[in-house]
């Protein structure tokens, strides 16, 4: 099982800007002069070895959606944030000119930040291809058709070529999508979002984004313990940290770093992966946060270790 | 949970002890409440010692924050002392130290917040 994330961010799309990558440039600089390095043999060295990633990489800026291999033919892809666009490149760089693409959609909910990348999903526009987008909200194929009305977009959603079919879901039942055993889960945002868990093969992954967490209704955490159980993967909504997401940021509908890694711990998680990262975090907050959270599970380990990462737009993981 | 605690004057010293999670979170919180709800701009100033405290997990902090509000709602002061190096670690990961002033010492956090206190603290009150 491969999942690759083409959108990692939450709220709203962001970008490097010059003065990021000014600052990225002066970083590595001061570093190489501290190093000493002074031969392109040091150079290539010091790239490979001594940047952290905040330095030499970017988390990315694209809105939610993550991909999942399916090895059928299909493809299945997590919210249509901004990050659909260029997952819609891929699908037709593996597909047109010769098979019309069939690709599987499932949605956490239909906030702006994932959907707004649907227009721009290159399959969408290919007569003959087949979309399939899934979900537990009856107002999908509504917001879809209207982020697509005038005067908000020029192709309107009835102008798209591809044939588009809407599957509702049931929370807490399970469906077969591409291959895989899905099973959404309620989760606490406004308006509702859904988790889902994609089994197959023995492999488990859990997309969970758009979640806060009420750390006083033990009921609610023991659901959710169970949902992520001894999954091999957990995609968390790691937006805030836990003091705002108590605090100032309570009820807007997001979790935090400490949260995810507790949950994961006690349903035996193997790897946690943080997503949604605030719009308004760069590189280096995001990395020192990540930094953190790993420093969290060490303190906090119970038997068996949590592996910690922080997604990145063009991340791949194996599962 | 019964919280122990020592009283100094215009400062009282909360002593909760063990860990503070999931599980007795909502315990803590009632053990605290009574001394919350007589924090204000006329009471006691609380300082939370952690001298005995090895763990606090995510539902533990809620408890501390909904203390802080409340007290700070009322016009009263909450700080926190002598934590374990693991919970400091916690409290700073989690940022809870940018609403708690924090101390190394129940000593340091007597003297910040009351001379009085602290001469009662020193006499051995």
């Amino acid at each position: 099982m491969r999942v690759r994330f083409w959108g990692t961010r939450g709220s709203i799309p962001v970008a490097l800007t010059s003065a990021d990558i000014r600052r990225k440039i002066e970083r590595a600089l001061v570093l190489a002069l501290d190093k000493g390095v002074n031969t392109p043999e040091k150079l290539q060295s010091f790239i490979d070895n001594d940047l952290d990633f905040s330095i030499l990489q970017t988390y990315g800026g694209h809105s939610p959606c993550v991909e999942i291999e399916t090895g059928t033919g299909e493809f299945l892809a997590c919210d249509m944030g901004s990050g659909a666009r260029a997952l819609g490149a891929h699908i037709m760089g593996h597909t047109w000119p010769g098979t019309a693409p069939v690709v599987n959609i499932v949605m956490s909910h239909v906030h702006w930040d994932h959907i707004m990348g649907f227009p721009f999903f290159a399959p969408a526009y290919v007569p003959g291809a087949r979309l399939r987008i899934h979900g537990c909200h009856e107002v999908i194929e509504q917001a879809f058709r209207l982020q697509q009305s005038a005067p908000c977009f020029p192709v309107d959603f009835a102008r798209l070529g591809a044939n588009i079919e809407f599957v509702r879901l049931e929370p807490g039942k399970a469906t077969e999508i591409a291959g895989y055993r899905v099973t959404p889960k309620l989760q606490r945002h406004t308006g509702d979002s859904y988790g889902y868990r994609f089994e197959r093969d023995g492999k488990s992954l859990v997309y969970s984004t758009d979640s806060e967490h009420k750390l006083e209704d033990p009921a609610e955490t023991a659901e959710f313990v169970e949902f992520f159980r001894d999954a091999d993967l957990v995609i968390f909504d790691a937006m805030y940290s836990l003091l705002d997401a108590v605090s100032v940021k309570e009820d807007w509908g997001h979790s935090s770093n400490i949260v995810g890694v507790e949950l994961a711990q006690m349903a035996g998680v193997r790897h946690l992966c943080m997503f949604h990262h605030e719009p308004a975090f760069n590189d280096e907050r995001i990395q020192s946060v990540l930094n953190e959270t790993i420093r969290f599970e060490e303190l906090t380990r119970g038997e068996r270790a949590l592996r910690i990462t922080a997604a990145y737009d063009g991340m791949e993981l194996d599962v | 949970m019964d919280i122990s605690n020592k009283d100094y004057g215009d400062v009282l010293v909360l002593m909760p002890a063990g860990r503070i999670d999931h599980a007795n979170s909502e315990n803590f919180r009632n053990g605290l409440a009574p001394f919350v709800e007589k924090c204000n701009s006329g009471g006691k100033k609380l300082v939370l010692d952690l001298t005995s405290v090895d763990y606090i997990s995510s539902a533990g902090l809620r408890c501390f924050m909904l203390a802080e509000k409340q007290a700070k709602s009322q016009g009263g002061t909450i700080v926190v002392a002598a934590m374990q190096p693991v919970v400091k670690e916690i409290f700073e990961i989690s940022r809870f130290t940018l609403v708690f002033a924090t101390f190394g010492t129940v000593r340091e956090a007597v003297a910040k917040l009351s001379p009085a206190a602290l001469k009662a603290l020193d006499a051995g009150a």
